[in-house]
């Protein structure tokens, strides 16, 4: 077992993790937060997509213990009591969702995105969210709320 | 139309706000005290008998709770028809394709469960395996199942017309050999229950099922417990597409077995390695297409012969089988038809349905064929389509079949006009042609699909409303929205009847103990059928409603009006009140009545001859015009989609937002079937059950989509609704194809078009 400190969604954790534990597991077993999910468990549908010191990265493929010291974000981290973060809102207003079982990881990319490119072409965006698949959507209307979230949110 | 105050407009889904917070709990989400985790052991063969199990070592590691083999399910199976019910929970005698389940554990952890499945010792006698449809139904192949002969699971022999006479008056005749993909559904969310089979008797499960009463009855008759301890509680479900989610799996039987040996809540979660490797997928088809016309390009008849990859057990098979077939006669003009279709047993993971499920195989022949033909002649590829496209009926007309299949409407000819008015048709010769190594194309195509399917015994489709005294309502259906936004339109339907804001009506999940009996989410079922039933119950609150309001006022209540909350007097607006009023009224008039409306869906239940081909196996169809542009790397072999326009007559878009994201979904599936996605088989072994090896199209592969809708309010379908979910996977192969042609000169026949298909094909030709 190795004891670790992490923070996430601006909550302090000391956990008691066994090496081979995953960010995942730590996320949704221990700390209960089931709004990222496991897809494939093997880094390439991008549906654990989570942040962690600011990096959108697949939280099945980290060990809890390099999580250690690190800032996570999860999709549940995003909104402000009621109020949707604008992403959410533009996914919402422009039906960037279907099953919804991808969004949470869609969703955390898009903000990675913005994050460091606040004004992204269509191309960028592609480019941003292609490490997460969708079945549903066809991706068309995700694209268009995540160009629709950058308006809103002005560059910033 | 009267006019509409919530149907048509632009509104989220009812959903959003759950799914964007990652409030939305799906099966695996769900957890219980005290529960055990289940595994699964699987074959390592594909084709072999059980001689012993011993799971004695397996049984002594700490933490292990309970272990399950075929034979404790007392030799029950189960299928789609009585005839068929050929598969068990677990395998009891054979395997008959590779990774089938055999042994289920239910340990303290799922570390635990896994590594003790692998403690269990089978001895196994490997048989002989047989892999290609065509060889196993030689004399002589290995056979999958004794209760057959020579593998065969179905087959329909259809002749509508003449068919030899009609070739025999052809201009030319074109015979070719066509074949469709080992693809698979895709969805994010592995397959995973939640069950609980409580010492009273009653089993309840949170599973991840688009159909959920297939489930519970599987249940029922597996466990011999009533229907009515049988409680699905449905989660959100991460998407479905037919087939796997549409059934019942071998992890869902042990969670359930195992949870009743222990007196313990297990949990099971497929992962998806187990998924991709067991998936029922859409059958493999090899389609013998037989197509004559006149030399103006007036289709005579077709003769479909179709071998279908059935993998190892019948499953949804024989619907499977009709589908190929009842729409070929749409959505051309068509006087002869032949259908002779056989679904093989091989020793492949399972074939079953998929999203454009059985006419992907055939539309993807039959339209490619069709504008080879145009090609010998000479015709445009638009010109042959119009001439052949059926037209659409008058008001109050019917069209009708060689196979008796009836239209009351097609927009088929309106979408291929409006689609090559488009300017990526219009203006396809002045776009460059040739680009470097990029050689460019443009094709097109037509499809059609049937929207409210029936399935034999399993129609009945109801839903109740029940008004709450602040002039909310719930909504109470069996129906359940997988992701394609049902729950949304029907809450829409339910507004707009009782005159009431969208945000006012509340739905929630199918709950088998509460909700009433659905036939699931499956064929565009759920608009057509379950809106009407909403429709009904709406209809049916509404006239209590307007009686207490009529009584009220002291007027008739064909006199009263409710509009977006409000409540008025026609002649008079001055007397009005806001719906909560009225329904405060309604609920407190001290009659002790409860204000509550059903209904149930009254369409598409005529006899369904799957045997014989004839009539209708939905209630409306949709219709499709569909472009692409393609540029292909003439050294490589690399296609890129650039654009899509889809045209689509579904009737009128209940919900614009929902519908948009079901037809370019769909599309884009459909675009991983023409390029990218297929299951590469070893011997019965898939080796590629990862999303890194099985390509199915990201964000980077997609092209522009441009939509154009084509109303056509047809009468069988809540506010002139039809589908709008199967369209356009059904017509996006042979647009890609057609386009790939324009590029290449060279057609291909078989799907997906990989850039090693095109590198050989390219060299062929040189």
């Amino acid at each position: 077992m190795k004891e670790i400190n992490l923070t996430v969604n601006n909550q302090p954790y000391r956990l008691s993790v066994p090496p081979r534990r995953t960010l995942l597991e730590v996320i949704r077993e221990d700390l209960g937060l089931t709004g990222t999910k496991e897809g494939c468990g093997l880094g390439e549908c991008g549906a654990c997509t989570v942040l962690m010191d600011g990096q959108a990265i697949n939280s099945c493929l980290v060990l809890a213990a390099e999580a250690d010291g690190k800032q996570i974000t999860t999709v549940e981290g995003l909104a402000s009591g009621d109020k949707l973060h604008p992403i959410q809102q533009a996914f919402v207003d422009h039906g960037g969702l279907q099953c919804g079982f991808c969004t949470p990881g869609m969703i955390m990319s898009a903000k990675a995105l913005l994050d460091k490119n606040p004004t992204p072409t269509e191309e960028e965006i592609k480019q941003g969210i292609t490490g997460n698949l969708c079945r549903c959507t066809g991706y068309t209307k995700i694209i268009e709320s995540i160009k629709a979230a950058a308006e809103n949110m002005g560059g910033k | 139309m009267a006019e509409l105050s919530v149907i048509g407009q632009r509104v989220p889904r009812v959903d959003a706000w759950e799914k964007v917070t990652g409030q939305a709990k799906y099966a695996a989400d769900y957890s219980l005290p005290d529960m055990l985790w289940c595994k699964l052991l699987r074959s390592p063969y594909p084709h072999a008998r059980i001689l012993n199990i011993d799971t004695s070592k397996a049984k002594k590691l700490p933490g292990v709770r309970g272990i399950v083999t075929g034979k404790d399910f007392g030799g029950w199976s189960w299928g789609w028809m009585p005839a068929t019910r050929d598969e068990t929970p677990l395998a009891v005698d054979k395997v008959r394709y590779m990774a089938e389940a055999v042994a289920g554990v239910a340990a303290v952890d799922e570390d635990t469960a896994e590594q003790a499945a692998g403690l269990i010792k089978v001895e196994y006698e490997e048989l002989p395996g047989v892999f290609d449809p065509e060889e196993a139904m030689k004399d002589g192949a290995p056979k999958v199942h004794d209760y057959v002969k020579n593998n065969i699971s179905v087959e329909y022999h259809w002749n509508f017309g003449d068919v030899d006479k009609a070739f025999a008056e052809s201009h030319i005749v074109r015979e070719d050999r066509f074949r469709t993909a080992r693809a698979t559904h895709g969805y994010l969310e592995p397959p995973a229950i939640l069950a609980y089979y409580d010492p009273t008797g009653y089993i309840t499960v949170w599973a991840s099922k688009q159909s959920p009463y297939f489930h519970y009855r599987h249940l029922a008759a597996c466990f011999k417990v009533p229907l009515s301890r049988v409680r699905v509680i449905q989660p959100f479900i991460g998407g479905g597409f037919g087939g796997t989610k549409n059934d019942s799996l071998a992890g869902d039987f042990c969670a359930v077995l195992l949870s009743k040996m222990t007196g313990r809540p297990v949990k099971y979660i497929e992962s998806m390695e187990e998924e991709l490797a067991t998936s029922r997928r859409r059958h493999s088809v090899i389609v013998y297409s037989k197509m004559g016309v006149t030399k103006d390009g007036l289709l005579k008849a077709i003769q479909h012969r179709v071998v279908a990859d059935g993998g190892g057990y019948t499953a949804i098979g024989p619907l499977s089988m009709y589908l190929n077939g009842f729409m070929t006669t749409l959505p051309y003009k068509l006087p002869h038809f032949k259908f002779d279709a056989y679904r093989v047993f091989t020793n492949n993971p399972i074939g079953a349905a998929m999203r454009g499920h059985g006419v992907t195989h055939t539309r993807f022949a039959a339209e490619i064929q069709m504008e080879m033909l145009a090609e010998e002649l000479g015709i445009d590829p638009v010109e042959m389509r119009m001439r052949n496209a059926i037209d659409n009926p008058k008001p109050g007309e019917i069209y009708e079949t060689i196979n008796k299949v009836t239209l009351k409407t097609c927009g088929l000819k309106q979408a291929i006009k409006e689609a090559v008015e488009d300017p990526l048709w219009r203006d396809r010769d002045k776009l460059p042609k040739k680009e470097g190594a990029i050689s460019w194309g443009t094709g097109i195509s037509g499809s059609s699909y049937s929207g409210g399917a029936r399935q034999m015994g399993h129609q009945a489709c109801a839903a109740i409303i029940r008004l709450c005294e602040d002039g909310t309502v719930n909504l109470i259906t069996g129906a359940t929205d997988c992701g394609q936004g049902s729950d949304t339109v029907l809450c829409m339907i339910a507004a707009e009847e009782l005159g009431i804001k969208l945000d006012d009506v509340a739905i929630k999940r199918v709950d088998t103990a509460y909700t009433p009996v659905d036939p699931g989410s499956y064929g565009s079922r759920v608009t057509i059928l379950a809106g009407q039933a909403t429709q009904k119950a709406a209809r049916e609150v509404k006239k209590q409603l307007l009686e207490t309001a009529a009584a009220n006022w002291q007027v008739k209540p064909e006199d009263i009006e409710i509009r977006l909350g409000e409540v008025f007097v026609k002649s008079d607006p001055e007397k009005k009140m806001p719906f909560i009023r009225l329904a405060r009224i309604a609920c407190y008039s001290g009659t002790g009545a409860v204000i509550m409306g059903t209904g149930y869906s009254s369409y598409g239940i005529e006899h369904l001859d799957l045997t014989n081909g004839i009539g209708n196996g939905g209630c409306s169809y949709s219709f499709t015009a569909h472009t692409a542009r393609v540029g292909v790397d003439m050294e490589t072999g690399q296609i890129t989609t650039t654009d899509f326009t889809i045209a689509s007559d579904c009737g009128r878009l209940l919900s614009p937002v929902q519908a948009e994201g079901q037809i370019e979904g769909g599309a884009i599936q459909g675009l991983g079937q023409a390029l990218y996605e297929d299951f590469i088989m070893d011997r019965g072994k898939t080796l590629n059950p990862t999303f890194l090896d099985y390509k199915m199209p990201h964000a980077l592969d997609v092209p522009n989509i441009k939509l154009i809708d084509i109303v056509t309010d047809d009468p069988f379908g809540p506010f002139g609704a039809k589908e709008t979910s199967e369209g356009s996977i059904v017509s996006a192969p042979p647009a890609v194809v057609s386009a790939i042609h324009d590029a290449t000169g060279i057609w291909f026949k078989e799907l997906p078009v990989t850039p090693e298909k095109v590198v050989k094909a390219l060299k062929e030709k040189k």
